[in-house]
C-alpha cells in the first residue's frame, strides 16, 4: 500500500506524458485515477496509524553507497509524513480533476497531467523520505516540476523568466540545504534522519569555526537548513520568484505555490525538530524571518490589481506564519497550519481561476467587478475561502492562526510577544487585502470593456466539484482535526516525530487575546467595504499625497531591482569581461597566439637569409670566416 | 586466462580500419559504415564481457599481458583495475554511437573519417589498458593525430586554426611529460607502472619536478584553468562526432592519469600541490561559467561549462577521500555521456540550420517535440538534477571537498547555481520561447538512428542516476586501495623525515 501510494503518481506521469498517442482524454482520466486512488490509500494509512498505529519504514533499494555515505530511496510512515501524505494527494487530485475542465481549451493536456502527477511523486518522495539525500531528492525533483509547469505556456516570454528564476532562486536555498547536509555528514557521519537526530544532544555545545569565527555547530546546521527552506517556502529575501511564479496556470498556482511545494520548507523545519530545538538563535533567526515575511507579503498585498498575486503575496505571508511558529517552538501548530491553509488556500486559488474563466483570461480585479450574480457558485465558494483565510470563527484558519498567536504568548519570552503583536496585526492586513479582494471582484460597478457581463459564464461541473470539496475541507478540517493536532490529544498523535525539548504547556490565556484577533478580522469586513467599494475617493486622495509609499509598496519594496543591481547585471558583466578580456585578450593573447606570433616573426627572418643567390650565401660565409679567424687570432 | 582479452580490444578496431582501407573505394560508404560499426559494437560486447568477468573485489590489476617489446628496456604490459575498466566500456559505448551520428553530419571523405575514428578508438583503449609508462606515453600521444584530423580535415572554417591550437597546446605538455618519464627510467630503472607505484619510492625532491611535468601535460588535456582556451575552439570547429569523442574521452584521459600516475607515484608532491589543484578547479568552475552564461555559440557554452564540470573532477581526486575521488570518477563517466549527447544534439541542429548561434534559434519545441524532449532531459542532467548521473558525481565531490575544506566546497557549488542559470537560459533561448526564424518551421524531427543514440544515452544517464550502484561496486576496492596507499606513503614519509 504504501509503495503504490508513492509510485501510482509516476505511473500516472509516464502513461499520461506516452498517453497523447491514445489521445487526451486516456491521459486525463489515468492521471486523476491513479492520484485519487494514491490519494486514498494515504488517507487509509492516516488511519490506520492513528488508530492502530501502524507505522514503518520501508527499504526499497541502496541509492548512492560511496564508503560511509550512504543513501537508500525509502518510505518513512510515521505521523508527520502521514499527514503530509493527506495533504498533498488529496489536494493533488482535486487539482487534477479541476485541471481537466480549467485546461479543456489547452493544446497540450497530456504534458500538463504529466507534469502534475510527476510533481505529486517528487513531493511524495520528499515526505516519505527517511534521510536527507532523498530529501533533496524531492526538494529538487519539486522545484523542477514547479520550473516545467510556471514555463508551461512556453511561448510567453515572461513565463520562462519566471521559470528560470524560481529554479534558480531555489538552487540558491538548496544550496543552503546542501551544505548543512556535507555539515551534518561531516560531524555525525550520517544522511539518515534518525541516526543524525540520536547524535544531536551529544553535539549541543559543539563550537566549530567557519569563516575566521567560532560558531555553534547546531545553530550553524539549522541556518542552513533554514536557507534551504526559506528559497522553497519563499521567505523574505527568496521570495522574490513566487509572485512570478503566477506566470504557470492557475491549478499549478493553487497546487504547487500555495497548498503543497512552498510549505516543503515549513515540512523541513517540523521534520528537524530533534536538531532546532537545540539551538534557540536557530529558532529566533526563523522567528524573525518569518515575521518579517508576514507583514511585508500582506503588506504588498494590499496594493497589488492582479488578482493572483495577491493570493501569492496572501500565501507568503501565510507561510510567515507557520515559520514564526516553528520559531516559537510550536511545532505541531504550524503543520496544523499548514493543513488547513491547503486546503482554503488551494479553494482560493481554484476559486480564483474560475473567475479568470469566467473573464475570458482576465486577472486584472481593476477589470472586474459587480458579477457575483453571474458567478454565484465561485462567489459562495471563494467567500468561504476568505472566511477562512481571515480566520473567521469556526472556519479552519480560525483555529489553526488563533493557535499560532496564542501559543506565541504562551512562550512567554520576548520573541514570543513580538511574534503575537505581529500575529494579531497581520491577521487584520490579510483580512483587509482578502476582502479588498472579494469586493472589486464581485461588488461594484462592472468594469470589463473587453467583454460584456453578460459573457461572463459558470464554470463547468467538472471545476465545481473540487472547489466545493474543498470548501468543505476550507470550513471543516480545522474543527475536526483540532483537537487530534494541538489539543489534548496531539501527544498521543505526534508520538516521536515532533520533538519537544520542553514543551509549551497549554493553559490559561487571557480573554482579550483570544477575542482580539476575531473581533480584528470581523471589523476589517465593513472597513474594507467602505475603503474600497463605498468610498474610494479617500483612498484615492491618500494614495496621491503619498506616491513614494504606494509605489514602494506597489514595486514590492524594490526588491526585484535590487537583486538585479546587485546580482544578475554584475553577473552578466563579469561573465562578458572573463571571456573577452580573460580568454581572448589574455590568456590566448599572450598564450598559444602569443607564442606562433614570436616564432613566425623569427622564421619571416630567417626565410630572408634564404634567398637563393650565391652572392648573399658568398657575403654570409665571408663574414663567418673572418669572425671564426678573428676569434682563433684573438685567442 | 591465456586468451588476450585487453590486445583484442585494443587492435579490433585498428584491424577493422585496414578493413575499411582496403575496401573498394567505389562502392565505398555503405560497406564501410557496417564495417565501422560492426567492428566497434563487437568491441563494446567485448569489453561488457570484460566488465562481467571483471572481479570487483580484487586491488590488483587483472588480465595482465605481458610481452617483451625492446627487450630489457620496453614491456609492451597491460592489465585493468576497477578505475580503468570503467573508461573502457565508456570508450566502446561512445565510439558505435559516433559512428551512427556520422551517417547523418559527415559527407565527405566518409572512409577515411571512419578510419581516424577507429584508430583514435584504438589509441584511447591502449591509454587506459597500459601499465608500462612508455606504451602509455606512446598510445597518449598517438591519440592526438587522428583527433588533429578530425577537426583540421572535417571542421568548420576555423578548423585550421584551431587544429594547430590543439595540437600545440597538448603536444607542449606532453613534451614535459616525456622528459618526466624519461626521467623515472633513469632514476628507477624500469617504465613498469605496476613496479613503480608497489615497490619504489621516488625520492620526494624529484616527485615535486616530475609531478609538474606530469601536470602540465594533464591540465592541458583536463583541461584546467587558465590552459582551457583550445577546448572551445577545437569543440566549436570539430565535427560532431569529433566533439563527443573530445568530450566524452579524450578529457577523461587527464582525469585518469591523475589517478593512475600522479597520486600514486608522486603522493608527497600530490599532497603538497593540493592547494595549487584546489585554487584553479575553483577558479574554473566560477570563472567558466561566468563565461559560458554569455556564450552566443551553443558548442562554445557547452564547452565552457564541460571546463566547469572537470572542475568538480579534479576538485574531488584531490580531496583523497573515498567520496571525492569515487564523486570524481563518477563525474567523469556522467559528463561523458551528458556532454557527448548535448553535441550530438547540436550536432542535430546544425545538420539541419547549419547554424550553431543561438540567436538563430527560439521555440523549435513545436516542430521538434522530440527532440526538444530529449534535449531538455540532457540539459537537467548537465545542471546536476538528482536523479540523472549529474547529480551523484557532483554531490560526492562536493561531499568530500567540504571534509577538506568548507570554503572550498561552497564556492564550487555557487558553481551549481550558475550552471542551472546558463543550461536553463539556452534551453529557453533554444526550444521555448516565440519563433523568429522562419527556418525552424521546415525543421525535421529526430530520424531513427538519431533517436537510437539519444535515446540510448538518455536511458544511461537516467538508469545511473536512479541507481549508480554498478559502478561503485566496479571501483570501490581499486578506489580504497588508492587512498590508502597514499596515506601510508604519506606517513612514511613524515616518518623517514622525522
Amino acid at each position: 500500500m504504501e509503495y503504490a501510494v508513492v509510485f501510482l503518481p509516476l505511473v500516472g506521469a509516464i502513461l499520461s506524458y506516452f498517453g497523447k498517442f491514445f489521445g487526451n482524454l486516456f491521459s486525463q482520466i489515468f492521471s486523476c485515477l491513479l492520484v485519487s486512488i494514491s490519494a486514498i490509500l494515504s488517507i487509509i494509512i492516516f488511519y490506520n496509524g492513528y488508530t492502530n498505529n501502524i507505522y514503518g519504514n520501508y527499504q526499497i533499494f541502496e541509492w548512492i553507497s560511496s564508503g560511509e555515505f550512504n543513501a537508500n530511496w525509502s518510505i518513512l510512515i510515521d505521523p508527520l509524513s502521514t499527514v503530509m501524505l493527506v495533504t498533498v494527494t488529496t489536494v493533488s487530485s482535486l487539482v487534477h480533476i479541476y485541471s481537466i475542465g480549467y485546461m479543456s481549451h489547452d493544446p497540450h493536456k497530456p504534458r500538463f497531467m504529466s507534469y502534475l502527477s510527476l510533481f505529486t511523486f517528487s513531493m511524495i518522495t520528499l515526505v516519505v523520505s527517511d534521510n536527507f539525500l532523498q530529501l533533496f531528492f524531492g526538494w529538487e525533483g519539486v522545484g523542477l516540476c514547479s520550473y516545467l509547469l510556471i514555463g508551461f505556456w512556453y511561448k510567453r516570454n515572461s513565463a520562462n523568466n519566471a521559470a528560470i528564476k524560481a529554479f534558480i532562486v531555489n538552487r540558491v536555498g538548496d544550496l543552503g540545504l546542501a551544505i548543512a547536509i556535507f555539515l551534518m555528514f561531516f560531524y555525525f557521519g550520517s544522511v539518515n534522519f534518525s541516526e543524525i537526530f540520536s547524535l544531536i544532544p551529544e553535539f549541543a555545545d559543539e563550537k566549530i569555526s567557519f569563516f575566521g569565527s567560532d560558531y555553534n555547530l547546531i545553530t550553524l546546521i539549522c541556518l542552513f537548513l533554514f536557507v534551504g527552506a526559506m528559497g522553497k517556502s519563499a521567505q523574505f529575501l527568496l521570495h522574490t520568484w513566487l509572485p512570478d511564479a503566477m506566470e504557470g496556470p492557475t491549478p499549478v498556482s493553487a497546487l504547487i505555490h500555495a497548498a503543497t511545494m512552498v510549505t516543503a520548507g515549513v515540512f523541513l523545519v517540523v521534520r528537524c525538530s530533534p536538531i532546532y530545538e537545540f539551538s534557540q538563535a536557530a529558532l529566533t533567526f526563523i522567528a524573525i524571518i518569518g515575521m518579517v515575511t508576514a507583514i511585508f507579503a500582506a503588506s504588498v498585498a494590499i496594493v497589488q490589481n492582479d488578482i493572483k498575486k495577491i493570493i501569492a503575496y496572501s500565501t507568503c505571508s501565510q507561510l510567515g506564519y507557520m515559520f514564526f511558529a516553528t520559531g516559537v517552538g510550536a511545532y505541531h501548530v504550524a503543520i496544523f497550519h499548514l493543513f488547513t491553509h491547503a486546503f482554503f488556500k488551494a479553494l482560493l486559488f481554484l476559486g480564483a481561476g474560475s473567475v479568470i474563466h469566467a473573464f475570458k483570461d482576465e486577472q486584472d480585479i481593476r477589470k472586474m467587478g459587480g458579477v457575483w450574480k453571474k458567478i454565484p457558485i465561485t462567489f459562495i465558494l471563494m467567500i468561504v475561502g476568505t472566511l477562512a483565510l481571515t480566520g473567521f470563527p469556526f472556519l479552519s484558519g480560525f483555529y489553526s492562526k488563533d493557535a499560532i498567536i496564542e501559543f506565541s504568548y504562551l512562550r512567554n519570552s520576548s520573541i514570543g510577544n513580538y511574534a503575537t503583536v505581529v500575529g494579531i496585526f497581520t491577521a487584520f492586513l490579510t483580512s483587509i487585502y482578502s476582502w479588498r479582494l472579494i469586493f472589486k471582484t464581485f461588488y461594484g460597478k462592472y468594469n470589463n470593456k473587453v467583454i460584456p457581463i453578460n459573457k461572463t459564464h459558470e464554470s463547468p461541473l467538472i471545476m465545481l466539484i473540487p472547489l466545493f470539496f474543498l470548501g468543505i475541507g476550507a470550513i471543516f478540517s480545522g474543527y475536526f482535526f483540532k483537537e487530534m493536532f494541538i489539543g489534548n490529544l496531539n501527544n498521543i498523535f505526534w508520538k516521536e516525530s515532533i520533538f519537544f525539548l520542553k514543551e509549551i504547556k497549554h493553559d490559561y490565556i487571557p480573554l482579550w487575546l483570544l477575542l482580539s484577533t476575531p473581533v480584528l478580522v470581523i471589523v476589517a469586513i465593513p472597513i474594507s467595504y467602505y475603503y474600497f467599494i463605498y468610498n474610494q475617493n479617500i483612498l484615492e486622495n491618500f494614495k496621491k499625497t503619498n506616491m513614494p509609499l504606494y509605489n514602494f509598496l506597489l514595486n514590492k519594496w524594490y526588491i526585484d531591482e535590487l537583486y538585479d543591481y546587485l546580482f544578475v547585471n554584475p553577473l552578466k558583466k563579469i561573465g562578458k569581461f572573463f571571456w573577452k578580456k580573460g580568454d581572448e585578450d589574455t590568456i590566448d593573447r599572450f598564450g598559444p597566439d602569443g607564442i606562433s606570433k614570436v616564432i613566425k616573426f623569427f622564421s619571416n627572418k630567417a626565410v630572408q637569409f634564404q634567398s637563393g643567390y650565391i652572392y648573399d650565401y658568398a657575403f654570409v660565409m665571408l663574414i663567418g670566416l673572418s669572425a671564426l679567424i678573428t676569434y682563433l687570432i684573438l685567442n | 586466462m591465456n586468451f588476450p582479452i585487453l590486445s583484442t580490444l585494443i587492435f579490433l578496431p585498428l584491424l577493422g580500419s585496414v578493413f575499411i582501407f582496403l575496401s573498394n573505394k567505389q562502392e565505398s560508404n555503405k560497406g564501410a559504415k557496417y564495417v565501422a560499426l560492426f567492428t566497434s559494437c563487437a568491441n563494446f560486447l567485448l569489453s561488457i564481457f570484460l566488465w562481467y568477468s571483471f572481479d570487483p573485489t580484487i586491488a590488483n590489476f587483472q588480465f595482465v599481458e605481458e610481452k617483451n617489446w625492446i627487450s630489457g628496456f620496453i614491456k609492451f604490459k597491460l592489465g585493468i583495475d576497477g578505475i580503468s575498466i570503467l573508461f573502457i566500456v565508456l570508450t566502446t559505448f561512445i565510439i558505435p554511437i559516433c559512428i551512427i551520428s556520422c551517417i547523418n553530419s559527415i559527407k565527405k571523405r566518409m572512409n577515411e573519417f571512419l578510419i581516424s575514428i577507429l584508430i583514435l578508438e584504438t589509441f584511447m583503449i591502449g591509454v587506459f589498458c597500459s601499465l608500462d609508462l612508455v606504451i602509455f606515453y606512446l598510445f597518449f600521444e598517438a591519440g592526438l593525430i587522428p583527433m588533429f584530423l578530425i577537426i583540421g580535415i572535417w571542421g568548420g572554417p576555423k578548423r585550421v586554426y584551431s587544429a594547430f591550437k590543439f595540437f600545440l597546446y597538448t603536444l607542449l605538455g606532453s613534451v614535459l611529460m616525456l622528459v618526466a618519464i624519461i626521467t623515472i627510467y633513469w632514476s628507477t630503472g624500469t617504465t613498469d607502472i605496476v613496479e613503480i607505484i608497489n615497490e619504489i619510492k621516488i625520492p620526494s625532491e624529484l616527485q615535486y619536478v616530475l609531478w609538474l611535468a606530469f601536470f602540465s601535460s594533464f591540465a592541458v588535456k583536463m583541461p584546467m584553468w587558465p590552459v582551457h582556451t583550445w577546448l572551445p575552439d577545437a569543440h566549436v570547429e570539430a565535427p560532431t562526432a569529433g566533439s563527443v569523442i573530445l568530450a566524452a574521452i579524450l578529457l577523461k584521459m587527464a582525469g585518469y592519469g591523475f589517478l593512475r600516475f600522479s597520486i600514486p607515484m608522486f603522493p608527497i608532491a600530490s599532497e603538497y600541490f593540493t592547494p595549487l589543484v584546489f585554487v584553479l578547479s575553483i577558479v574554473a568552475i566560477i570563472y567558466t561559467s561566468l563565461v559560458a552564461l554569455m556564450q552566443d555559440d551553443m558548442k562554445k557554452l557547452i564547452a565552457y561549462s564541460s571546463v566547469a564540470h572537470m572542475g568538480y573532477v579534479t576538485l574531488g581526486i584531490f580531496t583523497f577521500t573515498k567520496y571525492g575521488v569515487e564523486g570524481g570518477m563518477f563525474q567523469m563517466i556522467s559528463h561523458g555521456l551528458i556532454s557527448a549527447a548535448l553535441f550530438l544534439c547540436v550536432g542535430v541542429l546544425y545538420d539541419r540550420t547549419h547554424s550553431r548561434m543561438i540567436s538563430d534559434y527560439g521555440g523549435v519545441v513545436d516542430y521538434i517535440p522530440k527532440f526538444s524532449f530529449i534535449f531538455i532531459i540532457f540539459t537537467l542532467g548537465a545542471l546536476g538534477l538528482p536523479g540523472t548521473s549529474g547529480f551523484i558525481g557532483e554531490f560526492l565531490v562536493l561531499v568530500g571537498t567540504f571534509q577538506k575544506n568548507y570554503l572550498a566546497a561552497i564556492l564550487a557549488g555557487l558553481g551549481v547555481i550558475l550552471c542551472a542559470a546558463y543550461m536553463l537560459w539556452l534551453a529557453k533561448r533554444v526550444i521555448f520561447g516565440k519563433i523568429i526564424n522562419s527556418k525552424i518551421e521546415t525543421l525535421k524531427d529526430l530520424n531513427f538512428s538519431e533517436m537510437l543514440i539519444l535515446v540510448l544515452l538518455g536511458l544511461t544517464v537516467l538508469v545511473f542516476g536512479f541507481y549508480p550502484g554498478p559502478l561503485f561496486e566496479t571501483m570501490g576496492v581499486s578506489v580504497d586501495n588508492l587512498i590508502n596507499n597514499y596515506q601510508l606513503s604519506l606517513k612514511e614519509n613524515i616518518v623517514t623525515n622525522n
